[in-house]
């Protein structure tokens, strides 16, 4: 069927493309694929504009107080990163990667190319609607990096934005809450979106249990960002109005700055912040997770050729997560002092919820076990995933825990947790679907050999950075902390801060291959020789690549459950007939 | 483009809904959480304020917010009149309808204006103490909402009620939708109302 | 239900629903208004009004939103929506329960 599609769609595809200008087609576009693009790659900026932040921040720590070599300069007159400028760079660094980076390139990139695609659509269910999504993220990102160039800089209080502090602090923190207002609004229309458009725009035959696992927690995930958001946005409205109309939502009574009692009526609650706040922000967690797990779900199948073992037990494990995830907030704020009988209920929720997490992962093991692996590039990132999510996962078991939290809450051990879900877990899936979605997306391979590079120089290094911190935090050594060498333990951990500075820079250098593979196979890599050059088994893989302006030019039907592979490998694709 | 979505105008076999109305349901989920979560911050800061009024009638207009009150149910009954105007084939009865609902939401800001510039003139202003800050928050924001359904609504009942002649079902579709979402409106109101007003 | 293919009897049925509904709607709005006056002690004046506001919010998205018959997608969304407003609802508690332990 191959031929004959692609001839048809190729003539379809640009017949349509010479009818829409230039800006309707690849500006102010409503094809999914488009918007999918713009997405991912403005995601890109974003990621690699937060881990530049990082990079500088990291010089700081390995030599304090040491002018940045070469560029130094730009950034203050002695070449040394000011306090105020680290302060606003971690704070800028956590927002920018989680709702600027992860989450558009997982959600927005990803789930706006494939939903549509894996479900048998010709396009979102709302195509207007996904266009202002992108512009409102656009917005969002512009007034974050426009906050960097006002009078007193970017925001400055953590990514987590914590009263009183944030109220008090300089105007970069109103630019953030206006920034974020356009953030959560994208992910609202975005999950809308998804959610219709996986639903009501299935093919014939694509019953739920059907759905590819990436659709599933694509889903998921939508329903998190639907439900969970709303709350944060009610929390940056009312912080908003503490910081312009001189209310008190989070400012306590008698609080004194710099010395003078604070002219505001007091009365309010700063831990009211942090309740709302987390109600977003642990299923947030689960935003930057399930997607991934979708991916190497699919990339697993493909690469061993066997179907994903207790496909069932994976979709309810899913949802399950999901859904607990919502109920786990609190665990960030046991040092609060919420007492006895709140911390067990949340320490008892936070184990439970590990329960699905394991069980994703040992699905994912036994689908292993015994496949002939076939190792692509996108095959070793996934892989690589599988153990660095694990140790992600389980070192959060002791922060979970209310007696280990209090030795490690706010110590570098946090960073090295949450990093390693989100770094060398999410980020390296999300590099998987890079390289495995490449060929639908252009119609050409990228370089093998560069993948390898990356991926190998990219495992070691990312582990040199976030391994060291687990040793760091338990020594003790606070996250925040401009120059830990003015405290005798944080002077004995500094040479751990060398070992992870140079990682990282390692790390950033790992990434030219990848961008360059990225820009240059677009022109010159090796061209598919069909549809499914891989053996996928979902409909993305029905559709020419790339897909033409409406997908599937002839309609498409499911006639099986997603990776039905027989045993003598043979491909039985959802999508094809014949057994 | 649009017209190979499937479902935009005819309802779903197995879900038995249109795009539009799963659409504007998981939207109006996640208001029910944002009020849901302005709710939680009333409760927290009359519990813990200390000079919150006894009675928000003390402080506040009772009569005026009734007549709001009232206002808003009838509009709530007359865009879902509009809405059955449209099912039976009677556009001029759905425009009487839509321009009643607008004209009522109209009336429901002019009054809150009233309001606002009365306790802007005794100084009171969200800074003034906690309760003013809930009580300009929450009822700013529900005002904001009834802004959005106006200028929804009066698209639909001007430059967007072309559709009718084109594609009648789905332009049905949409008033539904509108009201569906207008009658949220009136739903947070009606818990504001006593919260803020009358406890 | 699909409103799709109402016949102009049924529609004419489901317009007199909604004008019994509004007259409902009058009627609690001035019970509501009323019982202000009474100034019962505050929490049986809380537990009262929300019964009042919720009798009155039942209406509005049973009739109204046409709830009362709806589809099954519809109603398990707005079920999760609800556990989930539940939990939201309970911040209250753990905040206060926090600051004054």
């Amino acid at each position: 069927m191959s031929n004959d599609t692609h001839n048809h769609s190729h003539s379809h595809s640009h017949g349509g493309a010479h009818a829409l200008p230039f800006w309707r087609k690849y500006i102010f576009s409503t094809d999914h694929k488009t918007i999918g693009l713009q997405y991912g790659i403005t995601a890109i900026f974003f990621l690699l504009f937060g881990f530049g932040l990082m990079l500088l921040m990291r010089w700081q720590l390995a030599y304090p107080k040491q002018a940045i070599p070469l560029i130094g300069k730009l950034f203050t007159e002695d070449g040394v990163l000011s306090p105020e400028l680290y302060n606003q760079f971690g704070a800028m660094h956590g927002t920018i990667m989680v709702f600027l980076g992860v989450v558009p390139l997982a959600v927005g990139a990803f789930g706006n190319y494939l939903v549509p695609l894996q479900v048998g659509a010709q396009d979102m269910a709302f195509p207007k609607l996904n266009m202002l999504s992108y512009w409102a993220y656009f917005c969002g990102g512009v007034v974050m990096l426009g906050s960097f160039f006002s009078p007193n800089g970017a925001a400055a209080s953590g990514w987590t934005s914590y009263p009183p502090l944030a109220v008090v602090a300089d105007n970069g923190q109103s630019l953030w809450l206006i920034g974020m207002v356009f953030l959560i609004t994208s992910s609202l229309l975005g999950s809308v979106n998804t959610i219709v458009t996986a639903i009501q725009l299935r093919v014939k035959g694509l019953s739920f249990m059907r759905w590819p696992i990436f659709v599933w927690a694509q889903v998921t995930t939508a329903f998190l960002l639907l439900l969970a958001f709303p709350p944060l946005e009610a929390a940056g409205v009312l912080q908003l109005m503490d910081r312009i109309a001189g209310t008190s939502f989070f400012l306590p009574s008698g609080l004194v700055v710099s010395g003078e009692a604070l002219k505001v009526s007091g009365g309010g609650n700063p831990i009211l912040w942090q309740h709302l706040f987390w109600f977003l922000a642990h299923p947030e967690v689960y935003v930057l997770i399930l997607p991934a797990v979708g991916i190497v779900g699919e990339i697993i199948a493909v690469n061993t050729k066997k179907p994903l073992y207790g496909y069932k037990t994976l979709v309810y494990s899913l949802v399950f997560l999901g859904f607990m995830s919502f109920i786990v907030w609190a665990h960030h704020m046991f040092m609060t002092g919420m007492g006895v009988t709140m911390s067990t209920f949340f320490q008892a929720t936070t184990m439970i919820i590990s329960v699905p997490s394991v069980i994703i992962l040992t699905t994912y093991l036994l689908t292993l076990w015994g496949a002939s692996i076939t190792y692509t590039v996108p095959m070793l990132f996934a892989t690589a995933f599988l153990p660095m999510f694990a140790i992600g996962g389980l070192t959060g078991l002791p922060l979970g825990l209310t007696a280990s939290d209090i030795h490690l809450h706010d110590t570098y051990y946090v960073i090295g947790h949450f990093h390693y879900v989100v770094a060398p877990g999410t980020l390296f899936a999300l590099m998987a679907g890079v390289y495995f979605w490449y060929p639908k997306i252009t119609g050409r391979f990228m370089s093998d050999t560069l993948g390898k590079i990356h991926f190998w120089l990219s495992v070691i290094a990312i582990n040199g950075v976030f391994m060291p911190m687990f040793f760091m935090g338990m020594a003790g050594v606070s996250r925040r902390l401009y120059d830990q060498t003015i405290y005798a333990h944080g002077a004995a951990a500094q040479p751990l801060n060398v070992i992870m500075s140079v990682s990282a820079w390692i790390l950033a250098v790992a990434q030219l291959p990848f961008l360059y593979n990225m820009a240059t196979s677009w022109k010159t890599g090796k061209k598919v020789d069909s549809n499914n050059p891989w053996g996928g088994t979902t409909l993305e893989w029905a559709a020419s690549s790339p897909p033409p302006h409406e997908n599937f030019p002839t309609p498409v039907e499911v006639y099986r459950a997603p990776y039905e592979y027989s045993p003598n490998k043979k491909l039985l694709p959802q999508f094809v007939q014949e057994a | 483009m649009s017209a190979l979505i499937p479902y935009i105008d005819e309802p779903h076999p197995v879900t038995g809904v249109t795009n539009a109305k799963l659409g504007i349901w998981l939207f109006l989920a996640s208001e029910v959480m944002l009020f849901g979560a302005l709710f939680s911050t009333l409760i927290i800061m009359r519990s813990s304020a200390t000079d919150w009024p006894a009675h928000g009638s003390d402080v506040l207009n009772v009569p005026l917010a009734t007549l709001n009150t009232v206002f808003l149910i009838a509009s709530s009954v007359t865009i879902v009149l509009s809405w059955a105007a449209l099912k039976m084939k009677d556009l001029k009865k759905f425009k009487l309808n839509m321009g009643l609902t607008i004209l009522l939401s109209f009336g429901f800001l002019v009054i809150k204006y009233i309001e606002y510039s009365s306790k802007f003139h005794h100084e009171h202003f969200p800074s003034t103490s906690t309760f003013y800050a809930v009580y300009f928050t929450l009822t700013g924001l529900h005002g904001l909402h009834v802004v959005g359904g106006i200028i929804a609504n009066s698209y639909l009942l001007g430059p967007g009620s072309k559709m009718w002649f084109t594609e009648p079902e789905r332009f049905t579709g949409r008033i539904e939708c509108a009201g569906l979402y207008w009658h949220f409106v009136d739903l947070v109101w009606i818990f504001l109302f006593p919260a803020l007003y009358l406890l | 239900m699909s409103h799709g293919e109402m016949t102009v009897e049924e529609v004419k049925k489901h317009i007199k629903k909604y004008y019994v509904v509004f007259g409902a709607l009058l009627c609690l709005t001035i019970v509501t208004v009323g019982i202000s006056y009474l100034h019962l002690p505050t929490l049986q004046a809380i537990i009262l009004a929300m019964a009042v506001a919720s009798m009155k919010g039942g209406l509005v998205a049973a009739y109204f939103m046409h709830l009362i018959d709806e589809k099954k997608i519809i109603y398990s969304m707005l079920w999760l929506t609800l556990v989930l407003f539940a939990f939201c609802m309970l911040i209250p508690l753990f905040t206060l329960h926090g600051s004054f332990n």
